[in-house]
Order: structure tokens, then sequence, then C-alpha cells
């Protein structure tokens, strides 16, 4: 057991909060939009408006639900593409009335099946993407669980990147990983030390921008935290003429992985 | 750390010298992926690497795709210094890449420059099939974004050659965010009203379809190229099903409304040439 596996095995445990807990814990008056407006309502991904200290804003989330009929009527969290989708037309009805927007990333990665590829998974994933790159008001992305591969970019190009201190976040699952690396699935925790995905790595690598402890399992007082961080920030990124906000959004991701030597 | 030096860049006649390398080139045999038939290396070279037996695609590597594709000579390449980097000191990755170096005779999986086509000028990348599965490290990444950050910068179409195992699980987040990165590069270059056309080769698959490779105006397709989020496999295990026949080739992209055009590999510079006149500046006057 590596101390990579147990924040893996901590994101991935039955009974942790997940995004519709933040949702209603941290925002008021949340009013649910459903559905793509092109093809179906992704229950995977659930967005609206909401209120952050008394001010509209756009939240999106991925849940992967609570029992197990919700889970499975979520899919566990594994968005298609109309759930992509859904994500960018809410983005850009919020930067059309100036909203803030903000994203609470907890998949194990977008859904793999024949639909999803049928309807383009790979186009909705890239076209949020680049429509995140360019959007004209402050984006906040949490990673409150999983932050599985391209399915939780997706909703991760943002100007700052959160993660909870059990968050992991990774371009691929430690499973999968291992299976592909070392031909042997059972070597996730080796895999999970290896892809150095936890908030703490990310953190040291400039990937995200912060972490916030847990507070022993006390995630009232974790939101209240989240309220009071998410409205400060937001008031600072506000502050920005929209083209210095969208050029520091492309500075920060334009750094990562460079020729730095 | 790798060296550069260790690994001497074959010479090749992108670079305008035919000497004994070709001549062994020309010796060498190439097993053909479907008939099986094994076709001199230098038959396939002539005849744009289609299986003379069965007109099967054979795989092409970054710089022999540019060779065949651009007028003679035309070829400049951008950052050819740059060589990956073992950020996360992933186990046995840096043996990995010096023998994927090795056998490539290239540094990194993509190529990326500036070219001609019947004379009209583009920039462009041509990603190399064998280098780690054609997969997306960080210094893949950092090439293509410079490509459109200059294509913007100098006003040039970008014309790009996809081929991709998705993303490099050994360079871990960093390979992931560079699906963030190339889009951002993309969409600065689409903003300018510049051209990005890209052609998707078998396999385009994960990170890179996910990324820039959707993200261009014209979307051409290889026949029968495989193409995908996620892999067959993959796709197979999480459906337990088996998956219909031709499910995730060009041909069933196209039907699905996600390419535009299906391009043999004889008709593709000709396709290219065309399309870069349609868009030149002054096109519509
Ligand atoms: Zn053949």
């Amino acid at each position: 057991m590596t101390e990579a596996y147990q924040r893996v095995q901590a994101a991935r445990q039955k009974g942790r909060p997940t995004a519709m807990y933040y949702l209603t814990q941290i925002f008021t008056d949340f009013l649910e939009m459903h559905g793509d407006r092109r093809f179906a309502d992704d229950p995977a991904i659930v967005g609206g408006i909401a209120r952050l200290a008394g001010k509209p804003v756009t939240v999106i989330g991925i849940e992967k639900g609570v029992d197990t009929q919700e889970k499975i009527a979520r899919n566990f969290g594994s968005a298609h593409p109309e759930g992509y989708r859904k994500a960018l037309r809410l983005m850009k009805q919020a930067e059309k009335f100036g909203r803030p927007v903000v994203c609470l990333i907890d998949t194990s990665g977008a859904y793999c099946g024949i639909g999803a590829e049928e309807r383009g998974q790979g186009l909705a994933i890239a076209e949020n993407l680049m429509a995140m790159m360019g959007l004209r008001v402050p984006v906040i992305s949490l990673v409150i669980g999983e932050g599985g591969s391209g399915g939780a970019l997706a909703l991760g190009v943002a100007d700052r990147v959160w993660m909870l201190e059990n968050a992991v976040y990774s371009v691929i699952s430690p499973e999968g990983a291992a299976s592909i690396v070392w031909k042997d699935a059972a070597k996730a925790a080796e895999a999970s030390e290896a892809l150095k995905l936890t908030a703490s790595d990310l953190y040291g690598f400039g990937v995200v921008e912060r972490v916030f402890s847990e507070e022993d399992g006390d995630f009232a007082a974790l939101c209240e935290k989240l309220r009071e961080a998410l409205t400060t920030e937001f008031t600072m990124l506000s502050a920005l003429p929209t083209e210095e906000l969208v050029q520091l959004r492309y500075d920060k991701f334009r750094r990562i992985g460079g020729d730095e030597r | 750390m790798l060296s550069r030096k260790l690994f001497k860049k074959p010479k090749n006649r992108l670079e305008g010298e035919a000497d004994s390398t070709v001549m062994q080139a020309e010796e060498r045999r190439v097993a053909c992926p479907e008939c099986k038939a094994l076709v001199p290396h230098a038959t396939l070279q002539a005849q744009a690497y289609v299986c003379p037996r069965c007109g099967a695609l054979h795989a092409m590597s970054a710089r022999e795709r540019i060779l065949w594709l651009v007028d003679e000579g035309s070829f400049h390449e951008l950052d050819s210094n740059l060589t990956p980097i073992d950020r996360l000191g992933f186990p046995s990755y840096a043996g990995k890449l010096s023998k994927a170096q090795e056998e490539s005779g290239e540094q990194e999986g993509v190529l990326t420059g500036t070219a001609t086509i019947q004379g009209h000028p583009f920039a462009l990348f041509s990603m190399n099939p064998a280098f780690i599965m054609g997969s997306m490290g960080a210094i893949v990444g950092e090439k293509i974004t410079r490509l459109f950050e200059y294509a913007a910068e100098n006003r040039l179409p970008v014309v790009g050659y996809a081929v991709s195992g998705g993303a490099r699980i050994q360079e871990g987040i960093f390979s992931l965010m560079q699906m963030a990165k190339t889009s951002g590069a993309v969409l600065r270059h689409s903003e300018a009203g510049l051209l990005y056309v890209v052609v998707l080769t078998h396999p385009t698959t994960g990170g890179v379809v996910a990324s820039f490779a959707m993200e261009a105006d014209v979307i051409l397709a290889e026949p029968k190229a495989l193409i995908g989020f996620a892999g067959p496999r993959v796709i197979e295990q999480t459906m337990r099903q088996k998956l219909p026949q031709g499910f995730q080739r060009a041909e069933f992209l196209m039907a699905k409304g996600f390419v535009d055009r299906i391009v043999p590999r004889n008709a593709q510079k000709h396709e290219l040439a065309q399309l870069l006149a349609l868009h030149q500046r002054g096109a519509m006057a």
C-alpha cells in the first residue's frame, strides 16, 4: 500500500460527498438546467444557475450518484458527449450574462462505449477544451474526488484549478496504467505512485494552485472555507480586464510541460 | 539525462542526401499488414506506401510522410532541438525513450516545420506512429503548440497528419495538460482567421482525438483509419459485447458526421493543394 494509492482509495470511498453535496452546501438557490439541446440530457453532469454569497454563478458538476440506484442512473459519473455539450452550453450561457463559472470534477473518466463514440466523445471533449481556453468569464475548477483523464479536463481548463486533499488527478487510472505499462492491473498501487497523481504532487508541479484540507472529514466546515475562497477569488478575477483574464489562462496552461531546460 | 549526440539522425532524401542509407532502404522488405506480402521498401516509397498487391495503406514515419507529401527540398524543420523529459522519473521510461529515439532516428514523436505543396506555403506537423505508439508526451504538445503559434504569427495555414495511441502514460499529468495547451494554440490560430486542415491516419485515438486532431476547420481521413476516443478493446470490455463491423473506422466517422472527406493517399497532395489555394489570402476577391 502506497500513500498515493491510499489517496486513490479515499477519492473513490463510498460515502464521500459527491458534486450535489458541494453544490447545495456552498451555493444557494440552485436551479438545475437540463440537456444539451442537441441529443439528450446526461444525468452524469448536473449544471445550472445558483448564487454564491448572493451573486449569480453558473455551476457545473460531474455527479457520480449516492445510492446504487442513483449511481446507475448517473452512469457512475462517466459522462457521454451530451454531458460535455450540456456543460459547454451552460458555460456559453454564463459568458453571455457575465456570470463566473464553477466546475466540480469527480469522474473516473469519460464513458467508453458505442453510443459515446457514435456521438463524438473525442470531439465533445476537444470542443470544451478549446471553448474554455477562450471563455470570457472567470472559471474555477475544483477536483473533489477523481480527476480521470480527458473526461475531467473537459471541465478543467480554468483560471484556477483547486483540489481537495484526498482528490487525485491523472492522465489514466492507476489500473489502466498498470495494465498497459506492466501488463498487470494488480500493480495499481505502484502505478499510483509512479503517476504522481496526488493533490500535493500536482501542487508541486504547478498544475493546481490550491489544495484544501478536508478538515478531518468535516465536509460542512470545508464547504464554508470553499465558499469564502471562491468568493474572494472571483472578486479578484472579475476585476481583471477580460483580455487579460483570457491571456493569463492561456499562459498558465502554456507553461505546463514546456522546454524549461 | 539523454544525450542528443548519442543518437545520430539517419540522413535521408529530405535533407537532400541520396547516399548509402537509401541503398539499404531499397533492399529492405516490409511485410504488408493486410496480405502479408513482402514488399520492397523502395517499391512502397515509390507509390505512397500503398501495398502493390492488395492496396492496404502501410504506416509511414513522420519524416517519410513529409518527404512524400511536400515539394522537394521545401521542408524546414522547427524546434528539432526539443527532446522529451522524464519529468516523473517514471519506471523504465528513460530506456523506452532512448529505444524509440534509436529506432526512429528522431528525438520525439512529432516533426514540425514549414513547407510548400505545389508552391503553396504552410506550417506542418507530422506524427510518428512508431514512437511509443505515437503518444503525446509533453514535448509533442509543446512542438505542436509552438507550431500553431508560429503559424499564427506568420499568417500561415496549418496542415497536420495525426496518428496517435493517445496520452503518454509515463508523463502523467504533463501529458494530459497538452490537450488543453494545444487546444489553446489551435483556438488562437483559428481566431486569427487562418486555416487548419488535419488528416487523420491509422490509428488516431485517445487524448489526441479529444484535442487538436478534432479541432480543425477541415477534417480529412485516410480510408479505413481507426479513429476514436476510446480504443476498441476498452469499449468491448466496458460494453461486454462485440463491436459492429467497421466501428470507429474513417467511413463510420464520416457517416456519423465527424469527418469531412475520406481521401485516398494518391489524392492527398492534390486535395491539400486545392484546399490551400481556396483559402489563400485574396482568393475571395
Ligand atoms: Zn498487401
